[in-house]
């Protein structure tokens, strides 16, 4: 047994090196955002009245509940404040634990690291051992933090550790999903892509459950993102429902282990299919839309049901926020006249930033295939760098504009459905498909990081993190207006439209034409690199 | 006919490192010209450089009479290129591979394709992620030789094949070379390059120090040779030319340069021969010579591929 661990803490401490960006900002990113979002409700929600008011609105809101899930106690301004981030942002949560799972596990293998480590006594349980480890390090630490800033946040300290420790339970039990998956499938994208579904389908299992009158129904509880709104942080912080994730962790452990010793290092459980001996792929054009057609599908089916929830939100809206501050902070936000135009503007808003993320993976698509060396085989045929370059640029900005279209006629019906008024669509699908250009603009600069700064390419996340901070906090933290205004999504429109909205759109169209002709200019005399 | 490839005085740098160091190289049209060189020599590097991949700092190239920087599109229409290190996507199978790269090249003969699938025993239905090495390698292999590229630029191409395969490709090679095409081919198996080669440039520390047909560089180096004979005759290491005398019982090995075989053939002759062995000299002694080897270290595998070439 000893002999299959060997080398384990080698690949602990390269799997932190490797992940020294990204762990901490993303555990950061979760501790803070759960930290402000404390101190920022004890403002929304000053008096107790306020919270009971809101929190009866929520629970009788069904597409709340759905997304969401209920405030079990109305009058805890804890629960009430942190009703986003218990079904939420846990499922987030799960995505990003499954992510690095992966990454240590299968992506390890494909690449052949695994292999060319593996040759220097390496044992064969190390590799998942480090990558549980690293795992269950990383949820503790956010769990721990989280309930921290909680508590700086204001609120009490037994319900900000029992909504922690919710977290690092939960993040344990995906992890050991990822795991298992990442034993089954036979490329590191289809483990992913399967841990994915199971998330999905927890969700919706907690959001069917949730729905019951009058609390959860049983299927909440076949959910580990149920087990999670279970725990009732602050609202009598059940700390016995942790045993749930950590039971399901204990048994999924070893099962991900058994399932390692039954299959040799690259192959998955899963058998391969034999595909076609003649190719369909005409050229780089096919090509670019074969490797990213299965994302742009899955983007867009998350497009609409998340358009169709906020849609059937709006009827709601003006009674929910029924307190004059809310009003007044909702208006801020939103810069529209009526409130529902600024609730409408508000998640259009939030829809681009979401496609601004499908964008600029897929324009980074460019730099994972020339380092990967399929752009050696590509661009030494009759393929021109400015053709293959536009086939994934293409992608990009097309995937953009039809989530934006199909996402904001979805949300365009539900809001026309739930208003009876059928001018909604109309003009919600055109506010919405006024955010591409924005959009665009992240594309072009992350076109621009490839053509000049190639290996800087991971880079253009932290700018779009930054970009989105300073959009949502940069009031908070008292940023300068440039800077603010250096953010593409600053700019976007917002209903109603009106002649500004034209000027907006034609700026940032501008904008993102110059940025993406000064990324060919840099990509068509640079090297190519690996 | 002119050259098909024409570096002078070629650097490329790579920040502080310089992978080549004003290399010079020249491929006439119709000849299988070998490229040989040492891990890091600049072999890769050189050839990317000739596809444009990669930009020069210094020098002059002509590619099929083009700028490989400026006319990519003209130039690529009119070869192919395998890279030593062949990644292909790994959710597509061998065969969209093959049929890709071949629409992308300007077209590929599908009986030939065909026939290069059933030569190289690859199955086209598998997914690429699970080729093993030699597998991809024979995808790219077979898009390059399924075209009808004037030039064809082989980086390594048997790394990985194993010698059923690697008889079939040297087959195709010469078959290219009989239809008038041009190959540049890198090695640092020199047998490889000895059994296909008509000429050889040999590159190190990004420099080309030699170059020439085998016959030039041949005699640039020693013939070994092994004789039983009646009486070991005195003096051999004496003899002007002849190095390396070892004898063991009556037997008599030696490594001679070219002038040393007359005097070395007499005293041996006079000692009353029984046995003789001669063995031109190898690629692999030319490269040890350049690259400061013992060039006894090699001796032993330095027979396989001249067996080929008779
Ligand atoms: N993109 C790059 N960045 C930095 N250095 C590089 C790069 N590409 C090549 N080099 C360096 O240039 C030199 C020549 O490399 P090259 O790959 O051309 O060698 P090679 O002859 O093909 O070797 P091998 O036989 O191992 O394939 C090496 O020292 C290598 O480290
Ligand atoms: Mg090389």
């Amino acid at each position: 047994m000893r002999d299959t661990l060997v080398g384990t803490g080698s690949l602990i401490r390269l799997g932190l090196r490797r992940d020294r960006w990204l762990l901490p900002v993303w555990i950061l990113a979760f501790a803070v955002m759960a930290g402000s979002t404390a101190t920022a409700s004890a403002d929304l929600f000053p008096d107790l009245a306020s919270r009971v008011e809101a929190a009866r609105r929520l629970n009788g809101t069904a597409s709340v509940v759905a997304l969401f899930g209920r405030v079990y106690d109305p009058t805890s301004i804890g629960a009430l404040s942190m009703i986003k981030y218990t079904a939420f942002m846990t499922a987030v949560l799960a995505v990003l634990v499954v992510v690095v799972m992966v990454r240590h596990t299968r992506a390890d293998e494909e690449s052949g690291r695994l292999e060319l480590l593996g040759g220097g006594r390496l044992g064969r349980n190390a590799p998942l051992t480090a990558a549980l480890t690293i795992c269950v390090g990383a949820s503790l630490l956010l769990g721990l933090l989280s309930g921290a800033a909680l508590v700086a946040g204001g609120l009490p300290v037994a319900g900000s550790f029992a909504f922690g420790l919710g977290w690092a339970a939960t993040g344990l039990a995906f992890g050991a999903v990822a795991g298992v998956t990442a034993q089954i499938a036979s490329t590191s994208r289809s483990a992913i892509g399967m841990s994915s579904m199971i998330i999905a389908v927890t969700y919706v299992l907690r959001a069917v459950g949730d729905l019951a009158e009058p609390g959860p129904s049983f299927l909440s509880w076949l959910s580990p993102i149920g087990w999670n709104q279970q725990v009732r942080a602050y609202a009598g912080d059940r700390w016995w429902v942790l045993l749930l994730p950590l039971a399901l962790f204990a048994v999924l452990v070893p099962v991900a282990f058994a399932l390692r010793a039954r299959r040799d290092l690259g192959a998955g459980l899963r058998e391969e299919r034999p595909g076609p001996a003649r190719g369909s792929l005409a050229g780089v054009w096919d090509l670019a839309v074969r490797l990213q057609d299965r994302v742009l599908a899955a983007w867009l089916v998350a497009f609409v049901l998340f358009g169709a929830v906020i849609g059937s939100l709006v009827s709601g809206v003006e009674d929910f926020f029924g307190s004059a501050n809310a009003q007044d902070l909702i208006k801020q936000l939103g810069g529209g006249q009526a409130l529902t135009d600024a609730f409408l503007s508000a998640e259009i808003t939030i829809l681009g930033i979401l496609a601004a993320v499908f964008g600029i993976a897929a324009v980074n698509h460019l730099r994972a295939e020339e380092t990967a060396g399929h752009a050696e085989s590509l661009l030494s045929t009759t393929t021109t760098r400015t053709r293959w370059a536009t086939s994934h640029v293409v992608v990009a900005l097309a995937g953009v504009a039809l989530l934006m279209l199909l996402g904001g006629l979805s949300i365009g019906a539900g809001a026309a459905l739930s208003l009876h008024d059928g001018g909604q669509v109309a003009r919600v699908t055109a506010v919405s498909v006024a955010q591409v250009p924005g959009v665009w603009v992240m594309c072009s600069i992350a076109l621009a990081v490839f053509g000049w700064l190639p290996r800087l390419t991971p880079g253009v996340w932290g700018l779009y993190v930054a970009f989105v901070a300073l959009g949502e906090f940069g009031v908070l933290w008292h940023a300068p207006q440039w800077l603010t205004d250096l953010s593409p999504f600053q700019h976007a429109p917002r209903l109603p439209l009106d002649s500004g909205t034209v000027t907006a759109v034609v700026a940032l169209t501008a904008t993102a034409a110059v940025v993406a002709a000064l990324g060919y200019v840099g990509w068509r005399r640079r090297d190519l690199t690996a | 006919m002119a050259n098909v490839i024409e570096l002078t005085g070629v650097t490329k740098r790579f920040g502080h490192v310089t992978a080549l160091d004003g290399l010079d190289l020249s491929v006439s049209a119709g000849e299988v010209h070998g490229f040989l060189g040492p891990n890091g020599a600049g072999k890769t590097t050189t050839l990317r450089l000739v596809l444009g991949l990669l930009r020069a700092d210094a020098g002059s190239m002509t590619v099929l009479g083009l700028d490989p920087w400026r006319d990519v599109a003209e130039l690529h229409r009119r070869l192919a290129y395998v890279p030593g290190d062949v990644a292909l996507w790994p959710n597509l199978t061998g065969g969209e591979v093959i049929d890709l790269l071949g629409r992308l090249q300007g077209g590929q003969d599908a009986a030939r394709r065909d026939r290069l699938v059933e030569l190289f025993d690859l199955d086209p239905t598998r997914r690429a992620r699970t080729y093993s090495k030699g597998n991809r390698q024979k995808v790219a292999l077979i898009a390059a030789l399924a075209t009808d590229a004037e030039l064809l630029l082989l980086d390594e191409p048997t790394s990985g094949l194993d010698p059923l395969m690697e008889d079939a490709f040297r087959g195709e090679v010469r078959a290219l070379r009989d239809q008038g095409r041009s190959v540049l081919l890198s090695s640092h198996i020199l047998s490889e390059a000895e059994a296909l080669s008509d000429r050889v440039s040999i590159i190190r520390a990004g420099k080309v120090v030699e170059t020439g047909g085998l016959d030039q560089l041949r005699h640039l180096t020693r013939t070994s040779v092994t004789a039983d004979v009646r009486t070991v005759p005195e003096g051999l290491e004496r003899l002007p030319g002849v190095h390396d005398v070892v004898v063991v019982n009556h037997r008599v090995s030696a490594q001679v340069e070219p002038s040393g075989l007359e005097p070395i053939m007499h005293a041996l002759t006079a000692a009353g021969l029984r046995t003789l062995t001669s063995q031109p000299p190898t690629l692999e002694d030319l490269f040890l010579r350049h690259y400061g080897v013992a060039a006894g270290d090699a001796t032993d595998d330095a027979g396989a591929g001249r067996s080929d070439r008779a």
